[in-house]
């Protein structure tokens, strides 16, 4: 079995309504994700997931030097960033597609696939 | 080296080439792994460069070259298992699995066969970059060097190395699985595989860049992987269809340039096309209307069945053309199906209404005034109409997008007999 992380990008701010046009529509979205999350669980691929509060909440801490800096993030200046994501665990990367495709039309998002070099 | 002696040499590189995606699929499938496969898969060659000629002096090669090559290559990998004392679980797995397959066996058991067809479905994983894709399957199942691919498509061989790299490491580390897809996925991933010789194929029968107008190697490699393709898979009539279409294609081929100079489909000279390939892709488009599960590239081969059908070019039956590009266009609405379509309605309605459909579909797809049969179309409808300083426009602009030397060649003759 292999590791992967499903992540899902959204833009730095978000809207009154998550990023969905409709509070109905993020409603449900919101119900979908939460039954392909219990699908993930009842069929064992489930290892942990989460929703990320937007990117500008993000903070920068270089601990390298003899003092840490800590600065205001996001690390890196892009439109999109990391809205959520899955870390599943699946026997291969089709596996791992079929499922990211399921999680994509719950959450109404791209999915990212990555997989993991390994899991401390 | 004697002369005799680089023969058998040559003779046991070809008997390689043509082992060797059996070789490396049975390998995989072993071992787990590419890089150990391809690594004992060429130490096995050396071997059977120093070893058969001694022990096979009549012929250079032992009866059954692709048992002694498995066998070979098996045992080096075991070997390097154990010299480096791998511990990997997926590793000493594959050691243990040692001898579980009688070496007399490979190469006439079916599963053998299976391993070959999965690794076109790991090479053709829609999760690899395209070009990878390509790659990939010529390296692997068509046994081609890593220069020889770097040269057929026109890149510095340390990019197609790295690409190659670069797409192996994903497989492993990704986990892209060695199996064939499940029923559900089955047209979907075929569709890749048959994007991927047709690509090969296209390559070779009309090359970009200033060396041969025709890459042979190419044609003839899309060619045997879409045989052994339909070998494995018989009743997926695209399968079929796609060997049609490239059997079909390849027959003309040598009538196709003349001089370095693209000869067009009703210029050629009939008798110097392949009968042989001719009849077979015949035979084969027959096959697919049987099956009546019609798909993009029957349609194709059905289209090249017409043009082959025909004993001259006035003979085409041309209204078959149209209606089989109609067809085409429900299952493949691009608009360079319907350029081909348009090309066809010349000869049945004459090229003003072909021009008057051209020019519309450039309105609605502008993607087409950078490819260069759009403007070559164009040109050759001007020509018939009459119009000398347009169609002088038109030579012009395909002239500036056309890659292939005996296309330019047929181009700038054309473009120079306007008055």
């Amino acid at each position: 079995m292999t590791h992967y992380l499903l992540s899902v990008h959204g833009p730095a701010e978000m809207e009154e309504f998550g990023g969905y046009p409709s509070r109905e529509a993020m409603e449900q979205s919101f119900a979908d994700t939460g039954r392909f999350n219990d699908q993930l669980k009842a069929d064992g691929y489930w290892v942990f997931a989460g929703g990320l509060q937007s990117a500008t909440t993000a903070t920068l801490v270089d601990g390298q030097g003899e003092t840490p800096v800590v600065t205001d993030g996001p690390y890196l200046e892009t439109k999109e960033y990391i809205a959520g994501f899955w870390v599943i665990d699946a026997p291969d990367l089709d596996v791992a597609l079929k499922l990211a495709a399921e999680g994509s039309k719950a959450c109404r998002g791209v999915v990212e696939v990555r997989p993991f070099d390994g899991l401390a | 080296m004697s002369a005799t002696s680089s023969t058998t040499a040559q003779a046991i590189e070809r008997v390689f080439r043509e082992e060797y995606g059996r070789l490396i699929a049975s390998l995989v499938r072993r071992f787990g792994d590419i890089d150990i496969a391809e690594e004992a898969a060429g130490e096995a060659l050396v071997a059977a460069l120093e070893k058969w000629p001694q022990q096979y002096p009549d012929s250079g090669v032992p009866p059954n070259p692709g048992a002694w090559l498995t066998t070979t290559a098996g045992n080096r990998a075991i070997d390097r298992l154990r010299r480096e004392k791998l511990r990997d679980d997926k590793h000493r797995q594959a050691v243990d699995m040692y001898d579980d397959t009688p070496h007399e066996s490979l190469g006439v058991f079916e599963s053998n066969e299976d391993d070959r067809l999965r690794l076109m479905f790991t090479c053709c994983h829609p999760a690899l970059a395209p070009e990878a894709r390509i790659a990939l399957t010529l390296r692997l199942l068509g046994g081609l060097t890593v220069e020889e691919i770097a040269q057929a498509f026109l890149v510095p061989e340390t990019t197609m190395g790295q690409r190659i790299t670069r797409a192996k490491k994903k497989i492993a580390a990704a986990k892209i699985p060695y199996r064939v897809p499940a029923p559900e996925d089955l047209p979907a991933r075929v569709a890749t595989v048959l994007a991927v010789l047709f690509l090969v194929f296209n390559e070779g029968y009309l090359a970009s860049g200033d060396g041969e107008p025709v890459r042979s190697e190419l044609t003839g490699e899309a060619i045997r992987l879409a045989r052994i393709l339909h070998g494995l898979m018989p009743g997926e009539p695209e399968v079929t269809g796609l060997l049609a279409l490239l059997l079909l294609t390849e027959a003309r081929r040598e009538a196709r340039v003349r001089h370095g100079e693209l000869v067009r489909l009703d210029d050629q000279d009939r008798g110097g096309w392949d009968r042989a390939l001719i009849t077979e892709g015949h035979a084969l488009v027959r096959e697919c209307l049987a099956i009546n599960r019609p798909g993009r590239y029957q349609l194709l081969a059905a289209i090249n069945a017409v043009h082959t059908d025909a004993p001259t070019a006035e003979t085409t039956d041309w209204s078959q053309v149209v209606a089989l590009y109609d067809q085409l266009l429900t299952v493949d609405p691009s608009p360079i199906v319907a350029l081909n379509r348009a090309v066809a309605i010349a000869e049945l309605d004459g090229p003003e209404v072909a021009l008057a459909q051209v020019d519309r579909l450039v309105e609605t797809a502008p993607v087409l005034s950078s490819y260069h049969a759009l403007h070559a179309t164009r040109a050759d409808l001007l020509r018939r109409l009459g119009r000398s300083t347009d169609a002088r426009e038109a030579y012009d602009a395909a002239l500036a997008v056309c890659d292939n030397t005996a296309e330019r060649a047929y181009l700038t003759r054309r473009r120079g007999e306007l008055v």
